[in-house]
């Protein structure tokens, strides 16, 4: 019996370590954020909350927190609305290109956004759209309304579909049985996969990155230019914007976790290898 | 005309088929036209003919080993997140107190994203942050180890948001092997060793590959933390920075074109290569049945 011990032994010493590497890495930012002056010891000389009020006015985060909700807001609605018919032929339908269409909406998402970013900012560029609210929402839509689609089309699998049969059978129309039958099903599904949607937006760098201007730059964007052009800003009120940054992630995690299962804000994979 | 869409209504094609328009578009339109059109421009580059810019990236050894730097980056740290989540989520397959909490705790780094990890790496790891000033005063090192702005930092970034990733997708895929396999097994006088190694990993071993390319494309598409830990003008110069640089530093269209196209098909063979491979392990089903 004694390797199964050591086993357990083991991989609990590998939980810690990473567990106190994580703890440290947001803890070291989280205690920089209220410190006055820290360079060579273990605690800041004096705890302050000055730096979040800096941060507030220094980088305008009201503004930045008002695009990334109606970033988010958008990009959650548009692809909610435009995936879910779409995952509800996926999921029913047996037709010609079936594959090849699944295909085509799981490539956004096995693509590094960076690949399709420059291009698409490119062409939003070329249009106009980039740099305005607009480029943003359109950019963040691209790997969003494919992930929907991925996320609901097993959703919608595993609806029974005597329920829909039954309701055509007592006359009702293709849109009764979106509104009344399939709707209400579907509402916890579609709860989830809008709250994924807003945590990947908010976490989305790349895209957003490449097609925001300056005033249409979403939190984590903001973050990126403040540290990257670090020297100019204090780096406690760089890290009292990192801290609101989080705590928004946190507050979303929090309301995600309560609708969906940790391992659906990873991916959720459908083995599709029948 | 009756007849017509009778005949095709038989192969499965109706009006629902309407509902699947606007996602099309969508991507049609954002992510289909702009490839094209990357292409088309990485195809008319200023000077050097119609592949100059490809020839270009490729002679030029600057910007040629960043595939390269790239793949040192992202191979190991992807392979490292998911050899490492296998005995974890392997111990971890059950029921036990505290697992839905621990699973939370690790989703963590994932919303985080790579940004506030860079930032948080930095104060931690820095020369002066807690990690370096526990290694001083334990006495195991005399100087600061260097940590941050080169390869080591920018690999740890990836381990922080990449390993959970992996974790919870192998958590899942494990937890939809039937127990009553190993069971099957143990009773049958198989051990410990016998019963992972030829019930349980076989069944996995198709997940793993799904879960490798999925972390191998984040891993892959390194861009924020390559910059703000790594040594983005030298080590960890990856093709993505490569690729930023030429369109948005030097505004040269068709050589930015060129490279992100040069790393999404380096992208799509690796995968290629491990889908390839998953095509020749078992995939069916893994659960007991009755038979």
């Amino acid at each position: 019996m004694t390797r199964p011990r050591l086993g357990t032994w083991f991989i609990g010493t590998a939980i810690t370590i990473f567990f106190i590497g994580l703890a440290g890495v947001v803890g070291s930012v989280v205690v920089n954020s209220f410190g006055t002056r820290w360079f060579d010891t273990w605690l800041p000389e004096g705890f302050t909350p000055d730096w979040y009020g800096q941060a507030w006015d220094e980088f305008t985060l009201l503004p930045v927190l008002g695009v990334t909700l109606t970033v988010c807001l958008l990009v959650a609605v548009i692809s909610v609305l435009v995936g879910v018919p779409a995952s509800y032929v996926l999921a029913r339908r047996a037709f010609p290109g079936r594959r090849a269409l699944y295909l085509l909406f799981l490539l956004p998402i096995l693509m590094p956004p960076i690949t399709y970013g420059i291009p698409l900012a490119t062409v939003l560029y070329k249009y106009g759209l980039a740099g305005h609210l607009s480029g943003v929402v359109l950019a963040n839509l691209v790997p969003s309304i494919p992930f929907v689609i991925l996320t609901m089309t097993p959703f919608i699998e595993q609806i029974d579909p005597a329920v829909e049969r039954a309701a055509r059978m007592c006359g009702a129309r293709t849109v009764q049985i979106f509104t009344k039958i399939l709707a209400p099903l579907l509402i916890p599904g579609i709860l989830a996969a809008t709250i994924l949607v807003v945590v990947r937006t908010v976490g989305m760098f790349e895209l957003t990155f490449l097609t925001a201007g300056p005033d249409s730059q979403t939190l984590v964007v903001a973050l990126f230019y403040s540290m990257s052009a670090a020297g100019i800003r204090a780096q406690q009120s760089v890290d009292a914007m990192a801290v609101i940054y989080t705590a928004m992630m946190l507050v979303l995690l929090v309301v995600a976790l309560r609708f969906v299962n940790p391992t659906q804000l990873v991916a959720r994979v459908k083995d599709d290898s029948e | 005309m009756v007849a017509l869409s009778h005949r095709l209504a038989d192969r499965g094609i109706d009006r629902h088929l309407f509902l699947l328009v606007p996602a099309t578009l969508f991507v049609a339109a954002l992510f289909i036209y702009p490839f094209c059109y990357g292409l088309g421009l990485s195809l008319q580059p200023a000077q050097g003919g119609t592949f100059g810019a490809y020839r270009e990236f490729f002679t030029d050894a600057y910007q040629r080993d960043t595939i390269m730097t790239t793949l040192k980056i992202a191979l190991p740290a992807a392979l490292l997140n998911v050899v490492a989540s296998v005995p974890i989520a392997y111990k971890m397959r059950g029921r036990f107190r505290g697992k839905r909490l621990l699973t939370t705790v690790l989703v963590v780094p994932i919303t985080l994203g790579t940004v506030l990890t860079a930032e948080g790496l930095l104060n931690f790891l820095g020369p002066t942050g807690w990690f370096n000033r526990t290694l001083l005063a334990a006495g195991i090192v005399d100087t600061p180890l260097t940590l941050t702005h080169n390869y080591t930092g920018v690999f740890l970034s990836l381990v922080i948001t990449g390993f959970p990733f992996a974790f919870l997708l192998v958590l899942s895929y494990l937890s939809g092997i039937d127990p009553s396999l190993e069971r099957a097994g143990a009773t049958l006088g198989a051990g410990w060793a016998q019963r992972f190694f030829r019930i349980t990993l076989p069944l996995l071993a198709p997940g793993l590959a799904t879960t490798f390319c999925l972390t191998f494309v984040l891993a892959f598409s390194v861009f924020p933390s390559a910059i703000l830990v790594g040594d983005p003008s030298g080590s960890t110069r990856v093709i993505s920075i490569a690729a930023y640089e030429a369109a948005y530093v030097r505004y040269d269209y068709a050589a930015g074109s060129a490279a992100a196209l040069i790393m999404g098909v380096v992208e799509l063979i690796v995968i290629a290569v491990v889908l390839g491979l998953r095509s020749l392990l078992y995939t069916g089903t893994t659960s007991g049945g009755k038979g």
